[in-house]
């Protein structure tokens, strides 16, 4: 998200001017993000779903990682469940969001459930990046109302969009899901730690992907962050007790979750995607 | 019927994560490794959805078109490209790679 760069800037003025900025910014990032939802009415109708679900999904779920893990899910032909655990874990993010929008915006409890709707990404964004709690408070309502209102028209027309044209695929819609998380995963992957997780649950996703059922092997996946913390908890415990830790010179280098973290995976990971780790972390 | 029962685990799920955060008193969420635990989770689930739908076709792994989009997204975004962009150059080129090889 460089948005938040972006409005660093603009709101050193005072007075009416700020607001203006504000709501121009929201507006921006809600417009930008909001068209988006072409791509989630195509893919979900792409996949499979009817227009009716497609169009419930971004009504009453409104978080798109989770929509598009989804559909995706059940395209894959993962059973309701699997599907759903996955979107609900990529969900678990906006509780931390809406920790911290519930400090800056402090809203009436009244107020909460319905606001609550709208915790996402872009609208923390845009609210954590303002000066002032008033001007939070406009952010967080006009990134949310824009995001909502043209993301749920975009689903719509997508959606028709990918009935009318029929053969998705021959028109390559089906890259848009995974293009979509790669662009959402890429400012995640700051430091080491995010790529160690990152390459862990490809590994994983990918290697238990034969052996498992259907939607299983995401979930799997998401075993790569706890595994990488305890890497890390247990190197730093044996750092403290001895400096003999095998690897030690070149750990500045190559990261140094990749070593303990191939350990500790054993099990489920066979032997030739153990073989590829290496040279995939240091491409990294 | 299945889709709808997702639909609707998903739809719950979702809004009870979000009104969650607005609800619970500080300090619960705030303890570091569940604050960190709670970073991890979607570079983890993003990275491995992101794998499974470029690489996976049912239970197999193949190496197709889609391949060849993703990495022109990466590229994209190395770019710097906006969102929509990174988008679009990989439906553009996932098109553009099965119209040629058939």
């Amino acid at each position: 998200m460089a948005e938040q760069t972006v409005f660093a800037g603009i709101h050193d003025q005072g007075g009416v001017e700020p607001e203006r900025a504000v709501v121009r910014d929201a507006l921006a990032v809600g417009v930008a993000v909001g068209l988006s939802g072409f791509a989630f009415g195509v893919t979900s109708a792409g996949s499979g779903l009817s227009l009716p679900q497609t169009c419930a999904l971004s009504l009453l779920v409104f978080t798109g990682a989770s929509q598009f893990a989804l559909v995706g899910a059940l395209a894959a032909g993962g059973n309701p469940f699997t599907a759903a655990a996955g979107a609900f874990f990529l969900g678990v993010r906006n509780a931390f969001y809406g920790l911290r929008l519930s400090q800056l915006l402090a809203l009436p409890r009244a107020v909460r459930p319905f606001a609550a709707q709208w915790v996402i990404d872009e609208t923390t964004v845009v609210a954590l990046a303002q000066p002032s709690r008033r001007a939070a408070r406009i952010g967080f309502t006009v990134t949310g109302l824009s995001l909502y209102l043209l993301w749920n028209l975009t689903t719509l027309l997508g959606a028709l969009g990918a009935e009318a044209i029929g053969d998705t695929e021959a028109w390559g819609l089906d890259a848009a899901g995974p293009a979509v998380f790669l662009a959402l995963l890429a400012p995640m992957l700051k430091t080491s730690r995010e790529r160690a997780v990152a390459g862990g649950a490809v590994l994983l996703g990918l290697g238990l992907l034969p052996v498992l059922p259907a939607g299983v092997p995401v979930l799997a996946a998401a075993a790569a962050a706890p595994l990488v913390l305890w890497a890390e908890g247990r190197r730093r415990s044996g750092d403290r007790q001895t400096g003999d830790c095998p690897g030690g010179p070149q750990r500045r280098l190559d990261g140094p979750e990749y070593g303990p973290q191939n350990d500790s995976k054993g099990g489920p990971v066979n032997d030739a995607q153990r073989d590829q780790h290496g040279p995939q972390g240091e491409a990294r | 019927m299945n889709v709808w029962i997702a639909i609707a685990v998903t739809a719950v799920g979702c809004y009870a994560v979000k009104l969650i955060g607005l609800l619970v008193p500080e300090g619960v969420l705030e303890r570091p490794l569940v604050q960190r635990l709670a970073a991890l989770l979607p570079v983890a689930l993003l990275a491995a959805l992101t794998a499974q739908q470029t690489f996976a076709d049912g239970r197999a792994l193949v190496l197709d078109a889609r391949a060849a989009g993703v990495a022109a997204a990466a590229v994209a975004l190395l770019l710097r490209a906006p969102f929509l962009l990174v988008v679009a150059a990989a439906v553009a080129v996932t098109a553009g790679v099965r119209a040629i090889t058939g």
